[in-house]
Parts: C-alpha cells; structure tokens; sequence
C-alpha cells in the first residue's frame, strides 16, 4: 500500500494520507462511475482486478525472485479448471466454494512445484523457454483430454459451473434490499475481488520484507553470492513458483465462477504474455506496478475498442485494425519501448535503492 | 516396415527445415547470448512474402513456368526477411546489448508478437493455400512408402544451404569474424574486426535462412497464415539446444533428431500410450525433449557451453 501511495502523482509525497484515502475512495466508487457508461465496463473492472492478482503473482516469480516465467497462465487454468471439475454439471460434482478454494490453489501450487523441480537448475532465457513449454503443454492437454476418456470437454471447454457462493449467499444474483433497489451482481463481484486483491497486496507486502522475500532478492541479485550467504536457493526458488502458482490458482477459480464457463481458449500464450506485459510495464519487483500495469494494461484495450473502432470507421470507413489485432499492437509495443526506454517500467522499484541509501547515511555516521 | 520408412522420410523433410531455423537461433546465440525469439515469426514473414509474390505473379504473368515463379518468390522473400533481421538488431537488440540480463529476451517476446500482428494486419487471419509450385503428387520409389518431389527438393536445398553456411563459417573472411566474435566481442574488436557489422551480418544470414526455410514448410504444408512461425520457431530453438546451442553442426543434428523423433512419436504413441494419447499431442514431444536436455545434458549433444550462463 505505501508503494502504492507514493506511487500517485504529486500527492502520494506531499500527504502520504490524503493519497491513500483517495487510492481507497477510487477503488471503492469506480464500478459505480464505469456503470454510468454501461454495464459492460463493470465487468472489465471485474477482470482488471483479477489480472491484478495474476499480476501480483507473476510478479512474486519474475520481479522478486527473477525467474522469467512464461507459462504462468497454466497456473490460471489449472486454477480455473480445477473449480470447473469441483463445481459444475460436468462430472456433476458441486462442491461448496470455501473447499473448491483451497484445492484449486493447492492444485495450482502442486503445479508450480512439478514445473519447479526440473527447472531448479535453468536460468534466464532457458528458463522461460521451458516454462513457456510447460504453458502450452498443459493448453494441449485441457484441448485433447476429451478422448479416449473425456475429462477437460476438450475446446468446447466446461459451462455453468457453480457462481461463488459465500455462505449461501450467491454472488451471481443482484442483491434485493428493498422492493425496488438491488445491487448487480457485477458489483458484489467487482467487491469481493477487491476484498482478495486488498488481502492479495497486504500479503505480498509483507512477504517481500520478510526472510523470504530477502532471500528472493538476495538470489534474483547474485545466485552464487546468496548461495554463499547460506539462502536455500533450491527451496527459495520453489517457493517462489508455488507461491506465485498459488496466486494463478486461486484468480483463475475466480475466474471460473465468474465467468461461468472454462475453455482452454482462455489460456492461450498470449495471455501470458499479457500478464508478463503488465509486470514489465508496471516494473518488475514492484507491488504497486504490478497494480498500475495490470490496471492499465487490462482497461487501455477495452477503451481502444470503444474509441479506435468508431474513429476508423468514421476515418477510413472500414474497421482497419479489430479490438483484438490492437490489443495485441498494444501489448507488443509497450513491451519493446519499456525495454528499450525505461527498462525498469512506469514506477520503479525502489526499495533497493531506499536501503543503499540508508546504509551509505549509516556509513557516514 | 513401410511405416516405418514412410516416418523416417516424414521425420527426414520436417527435421531438415528445422535444421534450418535452427542455424538462425543458434548462430546468434553464438554471438551474443541472446535467443532471438522473434527468429520463428521471420520465416513466417518469409513465406507470406512469398505467397504474395507468387500471387502476384500468377496475376500478371499467368504463364511463368513454376520454377522461375518460385525463384522470383525466393528473391523478394530472402532480401524482405534480410531487411527485418537486420532492423530488429539495429533497433532494437543492438541498444539492449549491456541491458540486464531480461531486457533482451523480454524485448524479444515482444518482437515476435509484434510481428505476428502486424502480418495478421496485413494478411488477415485467416490461413492461405499456398501454391504448390513444384509437384506433390506422391512418389513411390519403394512399394507402401510415399515421398512428394517438394520433399526431395527440401531435403536436397536444405543439405546444399547447410554445407554452404560451414563454408561460410570455416573458410570465409566473414566466417572468421564470426567465429572470433563469437569467442569474445572485445578481443575480436581490438583485432580490428568490426563487431557491429559481424552481429548484423549475423542476424542477416538467419533471416536469409528463415525466408527460405518459411518457403519450404509453406510449401510442404500447403498452408501460410500469421502464426504459422511460432511453432516452427520454437521446435527449431529445441533442435538447437539439442545439438548444443551456439554450435553449427549442433543445430543441424538437432533439428534432423528432433524430426525424426516428432515423427516416430506421432506414429507410435498411440500404441505406447495404450491409445490414451493420440496423434494431436505431437507438439508435446519438442518440449519434453527440450527438457529433458536442458535437465539432463544441458551442453547437447555437441556443444560445449553451459547453459548456466547469467
């Protein structure tokens, strides 16, 4: 949370609580301004926030412990996935949602140690080849496991799994106070993933000062140097994948219930590109770019779509560039320039440099 | 018996196209440590290149023996496909070049989409016939096992491309500015070779390669569309990880295994699999073996670097 409050322009330094309050009053009245413009807007705002956990998580992998992954979304999936086979007609399994919860993320996390293992001991660009190669062996796998034995419905994928329901009180219905007000689902929705995200960023928070977020930082710094120091590379490394598979599980079971149906479409390498896109544009090791990336990244499409589409039409007569060709535009692009210009991304990580410096100050005295 | 000779020819064509890709990966890896991902989205560039020249002909010269159509093709595909390679680095990767260690590999990524969507822009999405111009009507030079001429014809262009490049490599002038580049970049410039040239002209040579390569499994397939690259691309990146990345023969060997061994694979796991896993997860085979290597044998099978490197 401080990351993100001097994070907000101008503001977050001057009056560190002013810029808080204002970070907390947006997040709480921005589903009712994007109503204004439609119901469809809640619902983009809906998925911004579940990017912001997949860019959180990611971010635990590539930006506090510098492994590149590019498999992440298989995390996702399996998240998602494992809801589906728990709560749905599928195999007509309708498990309560506080224990479908708990085994997507265990399930995600057994994942992130099964990739973890074999790659214990690849760095760098090797790294994200094999990840990237574990991502697409599990999209094959949810696209052709429907025969001989049909488990994952093949590319129709799995509908109408179970909406999240807390207590028996079910999300997917608008909520009735009284006889002519009720509150949209997509709202409940839009605040319950708030809730994880809020829950989401506190623990990352904490994690990154603690043993193990030193130990990540230590490692993604200097392998050989943290080895020395006696940090437990080995665990340190799966940990971090597990961790940060968690993360992609527990999104994508949200997901799941959100959406109502799971397809292995959704789980293309492109998504996980979009997800790595958000870290790097946000900065890597970073809480607050991770929000920023993922907030910016999942939304600047969507008003792409609303304003490019109309303007081509009116310019050229014809749409040119469809809201899927310019999403993918966008997200190449912004990966080259922030490489090539501001390779540490919109807001820099600074808790490096903040510790450098009291340590110089420290060796003044 | 005959299908196991059929798959070992399907398993021959398919590898030496990777073998071909794979000397672009390889080469610039050599150099500069970085795996241009973007490599596979250049052959797809170099066959839709292609494909709109050859239209483009068949429109204003509907009479142009195949062979000159195809060699027209290959003339404006080759300088395309050498253009981009050599963009991509002065752009790009020549700037990130003391970047941390990410940077490159993530502008990379971005690179290889970048392309597939402004080809998707360009040629739509969906997939292009693209012409047969040399005949695919199968051969069958033993009773039971089939090979079509665009087969042979890859199979010898590929095999005359490889002993051109270790001409190249081993006898040229340019060859040996490689090499020593390769060795070590500072040392090579204090003996007065240019390395900014040499890595261009690198990059130029695996493009050059890409093109023709993205031609050949064009034509074997009969089909182009945007992303036709990217699976190509990264099954060559394994070949040469296999052979031992950075090593020239390395690659070649790799992609011809890897060929092989996707070929066999599709053939037979059905059967290994008790008909549990059928032919649609040939593609899987490329990452297990990838790593499996990069676990097990890390240097390939002929290399001598470690992949260790930071």
């Amino acid at each position: 949370m401080n990351e993100l409050v001097s994070a907000v322009p101008w503001l977050g330094k001057r009056n560190p609580m002013a810029a808080r309050w204002l970070i907390i009053i947006i997040a709480l009245v921005a589903p009712l301004i994007a109503w204004q413009f439609g119901r469809s807007w809640v619902r983009i705002l809906d998925f911004a926030l579940l990017y912001m956990m997949l860019a959180l998580g990611l971010n635990l992998v590539v930006g506090f412990a510098g492994l590149l992954d590019l498999g992440y979304i298989a995390f996702y999936a399996v998240g998602a996935y494992a809801f589906a086979f728990l709560a749905s007609p599928h195999f007509d399994v309708h498990m309560p949602f506080w224990i479908v919860l708990p085994l997507a993320a265990g399930f995600a996390a057994l994942a992130g140690i099964m990739l973890g293992f074999p790659v214990l001991r690849l760095r760098g660009d090797y790294l994200a080849i094999v990840t990237l190669g574990f991502g697409e062996i599990v999209r094959i796998f949810l696209l052709n496991l429907n025969y001989p034995i049909n488990i994952t419905n093949g590319p129709q994928g799995i509908n109408m799994i179970d909406p999240i329901n807390l207590f028996g009180w079910d999300l997917s219905r608008n909520l009735q106070i009284t006889e002519n007000f009720s509150i949209n689902s997509l709202f409940l929705y839009y605040y319950f993933f708030l809730l994880c995200v809020a829950g989401s960023i506190l623990f990352v928070q904490r994690l990154q000062i603690s043993r193990i977020g030193r130990a990540w930082a230590a490692m993604r710094d200097d392998e050989l140097a943290a080895k020395a120091i006696g940090i437990n590379t080995r665990n340190m490394k799966l940990l971090a994948f597990s961790l940060g598979a968690t993360f992609g599980g527990v999104a994508g079971a949200l997901f799941g219930a959100f959406q109502g149906f799971v397809s292995p479409e959704s789980f293309s390498l492109m998504e996980s590109i979009a997800v790595l896109t958000m870290v790097v544009f946000g900065g890597m090791g970073n809480i607050a770019g991770a929000i920023v990336g993922a907030f910016v990244l999942a939304l600047l499409p969507e008003i792409l779509r609303d304003v490019a589409v109309p303007m081509q039409q009116t310019l050229f007569g014809t749409v040119i560039l469809d809201p899927e060709v310019l999403r993918m535009l966008l997200l190449s692009l912004a990966m080259i320039l922030m490489m090539l210009l501001r390779p540490s991304g919109l807001i820099p990580a600074r808790a490096r440099y903040a510790h450098a410096e009291n340590m110089k100050r420290e060796g003044a005295q | 018996m005959e299908t196991l000779i059929q798959q070992l020819i399907n398993g021959l064509v398919i590898g030496s196209v990777y073998a071909l890709i794979a000397l672009g990966y390889t080469m610039v890896y050599g150099i500069l440590g970085l795996i241009n991902f973007a490599h596979g989205d250049v052959l797809m560039v170099g066959a839709l290149t292609a494909l709109q020249t050859m239209l483009f002909l068949m429109g204003v010269a509907p009479g142009l023996s195949p062979i000159y159509m195809l060699t027209i093709a290959l003339m404006v595909a080759i300088p395309v496909c050498m253009t981009l390679g050599f963009l991509m680095e002065r752009l790009a990767y020549r700037r990130l070049r003391n970047a941390p260690r990410l940077a490159p590999l993530i502008t990379a990524i971005g690179m290889s989409f970048l392309l597939q969507t402004v080809a998707m822009i360009i040629w739509g999405r969906n997939y292009h016939t693209f012409p047969q111009l040399i005949s695919t009507t199968p051969l069958e030079p033993i009773a039971g096992v089939f090979i079509t001429p665009v087969q042979v014809v890859i199979i010898i262009a590929s095999a005359a491309i490889m002993i051109g490049l270790s001409l190249l490599v081993t006898r040229s002038k340019i060859g040996r500015a490689m090499r020593a580049t390769a060795e070590n970049h500072r040392v090579a410039s204090l003996m007065g070779v240019d390395t900014n040239a040499v890595i261009a002209f690198t990059f130029v040579v695996g493009a050059a390669l890409a093109a023709i390569a993205g031609v050949m499994f064009a034509s074997n397939y009969g089909i182009a569309h945007y992303g036709m690259g990217f699976m190509p691309g990264l099954k060559a990146f394994t070949a040469a990880v296999l052979g031992g990345i950075g090593n020239l023969g390395g690659a070649m060997l790799g992609g011809i295994v890897l060929g092989l061994v996707e070929s066999f694979g599709a053939g037979y796991i059905e059967h290994l699999s008790f008909g549990f896993l059928n032919s649609s997860y040939q593609d899987i085979f490329a990452f297990i073996i990838l790593g499996l290597v990069l676990i097990f044998k890390p240097t390939g099978l002929l290399g001598e670097r470690v992949s260790d490197r930071a």
